[in-house]
């Protein structure tokens, strides 16, 4: 499954684990300056629809680079979204985490994710496999790319005021 | 109609002549049934764009009403709306969402059926005895119809033929629609698919709705960089207008020089679109062509509102679909150029992305002020629904009244158009 390299795999989960609860604990909280300083500038957030992996020519969900990221932050902060203001509370779990590929600095992490939200005095669930490809910097692990296929993506949805 | 179900005899007093709608027109289950039976049942309901099932056996599910549908392209390219139901108990015979086949075979006693819906084969008939009839036990069969590569589908044997149930103008707005193509064919790239907790009709009045675009999407305009900000403030200009095309549709012209997409092609660039533009160039593509797709790009400059479940949406479909009195799913179907270059397809996905969808800076704003219209309308049942605005000064249009751009012109449409079916 793993396939193993240089890098001492062992060692690892328990630092891409700590990396993927304090991410997720951000988000819970939605302290969105932080989860934005996660992020390399060249990556991209994207919620794809269905199994396509060519995010570029197919209608995703979101498929975010750095200046949409930082807009749909804007947007929930402004107060000006009704949506978003108040939003819907969220608490998440991250688990069943993988370490799917270890090449250089670069980790692919594939991981299980559920989200309650709470709006209105209704709960809602989500699912959804995440796949985040992290790079290792002498300030720690910084994201590259984060993928997140809910499992109903491609049926009907509601919206959302928060990240996943 | 008093005669089967009394209890709404009075129309008047659910939509009145002075467009006031009564509280129950959102929220009564036994109204819902009848607008099923006497709306859904009864007319041309949009089920599927030719691109969604473009070849030889391709198909795709949709729904007329709360019907579960099979879209299918034969083998001689006819078009055929079945209902998703074998004759023989009832299962589904189909609950792949988009594909292609050759038939359609029910799981559970396996009766097989043809692209056309006869029924073809099933096993074991000798228990049926020799009168059997296979021709009296195909797939339901509804009348279907396209224009302009949109596909309707209909109950009802006798309804007049689609094109005269659009009429001319609303015909002459789906064909201006169509220019978005950019030269080439408009296909559908994917759909965004929410469902809603609000009566079909709270949607049925949005899509003609632009008194809310500055309030409910100052976010997503504030998003926007200042030339396109500037297009978006058609409340502010009140150059457009709102003007009632006849059998429920009506067209709402937000940016009425983007109208005809071949008109003024001589005009700048718009700085959102200079980048795309040079990109064209690099590709070889000739002035005249770069203009008229980077044109396209952008999307037309009005909302086309069809009764009762599809809009044309600037640059999108609309399409609802009732579920039940208090929930309604959308679907938001992108649009981009069958052929087209690859970076002029990028870029209308990035912009639906931006505002349609679970995900996108607008639809979740009005997915929640439709759920509050649901939410408030449980006080003050004696209340009426306002759709009156702009009656004080609408003109005649050319096929009936015409407005200011946040008239509620379009929605006494619709609703004239509910009470005279509603009313048969």
């Amino acid at each position: 499954m793993t396939e193993m390299s240089k890098i001492d795999t062992t060692g690892l989960l328990p630092q891409v684990t700590e990396f993927l609860w304090a991410e997720a604990d951000l988000l819970d909280a939605k302290e969105y300056d932080r989860w934005l300083d996660l992020w390399q500038p060249e990556g991209f957030y994207t919620l794809p629809i269905g199994d396509t992996t060519d995010f570029a020519n197919a209608l995703n969900l979101c498929h975010d680079n750095d200046k949409m990221r930082r807009d749909r932050i804007e947007r929930f902060r402004q107060g000006f979204s009704i949506s978003s203001a108040p939003p819907a509370q969220t608490v998440r779990t991250v688990s069943r985490i993988v370490i799917e590929k270890a090449e250089g600095d670069v980790i692919t992490i594939r991981s299980a994710e559920h989200v309650i939200e709470d709006k209105f005095g209704r709960q809602r669930v989500w699912a959804a496999n995440m796949t985040h490809t992290l790079v290792a910097t002498d300030s720690g692990f910084r994201i590259r790319a984060k993928v997140v296929r809910l499992l109903n993506s491609d049926g009907m949805l509601n919206s959302f005021s928060y990240l996943f | 109609m008093s005669l089967d179900m009394p209890k709404f005899s009075d129309l008047d007093a659910l939509y009145s002549s002075d467009a006031k709608v009564a509280t129950q027109m959102y929220e009564d289950p036994d109204l819902f049934k009848l607008e099923m039976d006497k709306i859904f049942r009864k007319t041309w309901v949009f089920v599927a764009h030719d691109s969604e099932f473009p070849d030889k056996g391709s198909f795709k599910l949709s729904t007329v009403g709360l019907e579960p549908v099979i879209v299918v392209r034969d083998r001689k390219g006819a078009i055929h709306v079945m209902v998703n139901r074998c004759r023989h108990r009832a299962a589904t015979v189909c609950e792949v969402k988009k594909g292609k086949t050759s038939s359609f075979q029910c799981p559970y006693h396996g009766w097989g059926y043809g692209l056309d819906g006869s029924l073809r084969a099933l096993p074991y008939p000798e228990q049926y005895g020799d009168d059997f009839n296979k021709d009296q036990h195909g797939l339901q069969r509804l009348r279907t119809e396209s224009y302009n590569g949109m596909v309707f589908a209909t109950f009802n044997e006798d309804i007049e033929p689609l094109v005269d149930f659009l009429g001319s103008e609303v015909c002459r707005y789906i064909d201006l629609f169509m220019k978005q193509g950019g030269g080439f064919p408009v296909t559908v790239l994917g759909e965004h698919q929410f469902t809603v907790p609000m009566n079909w009709k709270v949607q049925l009045e949005n899509t003609t709705d632009a008194y809310h675009f500055p309030v409910v999407h100052k976010s997503f305009l504030q998003s926007l960089d200042g030339e396109t900000n500037e297009i978006f403030q058609f409340l502010e200009t009140g150059k457009g207008f709102v003007e009632d095309l006849g059998n429920g549709h009506s067209v709402m012209a937000m940016i009425p020089e983007l109208i005809d997409l071949d008109d003024n092609l001589d005009a700048p660039i718009p700085e959102r679109f200079t980048e795309l533009a040079q990109e064209l160039r690099d590709e070889g593509y000739p002035e005249d062509q770069v203009k008229k797709i980077v044109r396209a790009v952008g999307g037309a400059g009005f909302n086309l509102n069809l009764f009762p479940n599809v809009s044309f949406s600037l640059a999108f479909f609309r399409v609802l679909t009732p579920i039940s009195v208090e929930q309604t799913d959308i679907r938001h179907m992108a649009l981009g150029m069958e052929g087209g270059p690859a970076a002029a397809n990028q870029m209308r996905l990035r912009l639906h992305e931006h505002f349609q969808g679970p995900m996108g800076f607008g639809s979740p704003d009005d997915a929640e002020v439709w759920e509050r219209v649901q939410r408030g309308t449980k006080g003050g049942e004696d209340l009426p629904i306002l759709v009156n605005r702009g009656l004080v000064d609408e003109t005649p249009g050319t096929l009936g009244p015409r407005g200011h751009i946040s008239a509620e012109t379009g929605m006494r449409a619709a609703y004239k158009m509910w009470k005279r079916m509603m009313s048969q």
